[in-house]
């Protein structure tokens, strides 16, 4: 071929042999190959000059790239270029964005929150964000919970109160609810007249003879039930025990058991059982006073509040 | 000297094209990491970080086990996004005890670095025995066996003998000990003291019942104790929001 002839004429090569006549051209790099590891090469000079870089001894060199931020005492810092300084500057420049929405929250009481229909908005999607990061898992993405283990955030009920100050505070402090296994200290007749009494409260069907004997039992100190759920009943919220005259029910799975004899073995279950994994973790270490606020409204409007 | 003949020399030598090879590819490791070393801000001061209880290094062997790092990720990184989801970034400090450590590199799943006290122990072991009971648009596998399977914790101080090794300072003798409870206080100090290692994890495991079933010790109980403590044990409101940005 001629181009080989060429290339043999004008290219040398590497001048080692193998085989006795197996030779390497010696071509040189392309031009353009060559300026772009030159300007590589500078490149990485520069960066050095600007970031971060070179160690020495126990310390390093900064690099000249400053990066300004106000920390959480409020003083304004210069440091050279990190990602942890970088972080700061972005966060105040967010906060300096959502300052104007924040400053109304905690500014705003919670029914002037409700009633504002821009402040509304915020906490709308604000409270949706805070909501599926933090309140989720447990109370699911609508808050409608999950029977046996999450209360409904979307019903009427409460267990520690659903006006805004009641729902702060479990947000801030966290909850624990308790409730004794009662199976250790009745029989097995005793606790189903108590199944039998507490379904006849919130109308299910149940044994007349039964439920007033539990009705006894309720109100005696034998069983003792009226200390937390009230002589009526319904419940008191300074302890999270719960309204069972409501058909409203978290730990006894009544909904979805079948027939009166599956409801009553449901609550049967509860009373004798007790119950001691209805905790709530607290927030205020977790979250800011405003995003707790936020998440109060956002959750009083899930239920519509008290 | 012939620049060719020395080419050649390298070729047909494979012993020594191998060493040189190695030597090649080490300098971007030895560059960027040697220094860490020799720099003193690279571990952050900190108060508060100390190794695992018994329980809870039990509990990080399950992990481990289960290869849960294959989808969660125990690095929160500096940035404005992570912060708001998981909290304060995670500190050299924090994984200082970790060996190995668990960074990771993916997230199928939330980085955990800080899931500790996020939610209840009901949650957890709930969450782990069913993941889609929980979270409806989980991807995560069951874990049903942790909850029925008795937890071995025949060779519980050989495994904090063999962390003991590569630097943990879990206390075989009285002066390791009495430099424990200088270093970490004396309640922390007694959980790593190594000869009382079985008699700690089951102390913890009855007192703190994470599976909420108290007949026995079960993997539950552990890994529960584990991810419970994760990301929990610097109090950061000690600190001011920029107090570790010197160490970078």
């Amino acid at each position: 071929m001629s181009e080989q002839k060429l290339q043999s004429q004008t290219v040398q090569t590497t001048g080692h042999a193998w085989d006795g006549d197996l030779q390497e051209y010696n071509n040189p790099l392309p031009v353009w190959w060559v300026y772009t590891f030159y300007a590589t090469v500078i490149f990485s000079i520069v960066y050095w000059v600007i970031y971060p870089s070179w160690p020495i001894g126990k310390d390093w060199i900064g690099g000249m790239s400053k990066i300004t931020y106000v920390n959480s005492e409020g003083e304004t810092k210069t440091h050279s270029w990190n990602t942890r300084a970088l972080l700061l500057q972005d966060l105040n420049k967010a906060a300096a964005e959502q300052k104007p929405y924040f400053d109304k929250v905690s500014g705003m009481s919670y029914a002037q929150i409700a009633q504002d229909p821009e402040m509304n908005a915020f906490i709308l999607s604000a409270g949706r964000a805070l909501f599926a990061d933090n309140c989720a898992p447990c109370h699911q993405a609508g808050g409608q919970g999950v029977v046996g283990f999450f209360p409904n955030l979307t019903d009427d009920d409460w267990l520690y109160g659903g006006s805004y100050d009641e729902i702060h505070q479990t947000l801030m402090i966290g909850r624990r609810g308790y409730m004794p296994a009662f199976g250790e200290v009745l029989n097995g007749d005793q606790i189903d007249q108590l199944a039998n009494y507490v379904a006849k409260l919130s109308g299910s069907g149940h044994d007349a003879a039964k439920a007033a004997a539990g009705d006894a039992l309720f109100h005696s100190e034998t069983a003792a039930c009226f200390y937390c759920h009230g002589d009526d009943a319904k419940g008191r919220k300074d302890l999270g025990a719960p309204n069972l005259t409501d058909n409203i029910w978290l730990w006894a799975d009544v909904p979805g058991a079948s027939g009166d004899e599956g409801k009553i073995a449901a609550i049967r279950g509860v009373i004798a059982g007790g119950l001691n994994k209805g905790v709530m973790p607290a927030w205020a270490g977790r979250l800011s006073p405003e995003q707790i606020k936020v998440l109060t409204v956002y959750v009083h409007e899930l239920g519509g509040g008290q | 000297m012939n620049l060719n003949f020395k080419h050649e020399w390298i070729e047909t030598n494979i012993g020594l094209m191998a060493v040189l090879t190695m030597l090649a590819i080490s300098v971007g490791g030895l560059v960027e990491i040697a220094p860490l070393f020799f720099i003193d801000k690279t571990v952050e001061k900190v108060e508060g970080v100390r190794p695992y209880t018994p329980l809870e290094q039990r509990g990080r062997d399950i992990y481990i086990r289960e290869g849960c790092y294959t989808c969660h990720s125990q690095m929160i990184r500096p940035f404005r996004d992570e912060k708001l989801r998981y909290g304060h970034y995670s500190l050299a400090a924090e994984s200082q005890y970790d060996h190995p450590f668990q960074w990771g590199s993916k997230r199928t799943g939330p980085d955990l670095a800080r899931v500790g006290g996020k939610y209840s122990n009901q949650w957890q072991v709930q969450h782990l025995v069913a993941p889609r009971s929980m979270v409806p648009e989980s991807v995560m596998p069951n874990y049903p066996w942790l909850l029925t399977t008795k937890l071995d914790i025949s060779d519980t101080a050989a495994r904090m003998k063999a962390l003991r090794k590569v630097g943990v300072p879990y206390s075989l003798t009285q002066a390791e000990l009495d430099a424990n409870i200088e270093k970490f206080g004396e309640t922390v100090a007694k959980q790593l003291h190594i000869p009382d290692a079985q008699k700690n994890l089951v102390e913890q495991a009855n007192f703190g019942n994470y599976d909420g079933d108290r007949s026995g010790i079960s993997e539950m109980d552990a890994l529960v104790a584990y991810l419970q403590v994760l990301g929990t044990m610097v109090d950061f409101s000690k600190y001011a929001d920029d107090a570790f940005v010197g160490n970078r």
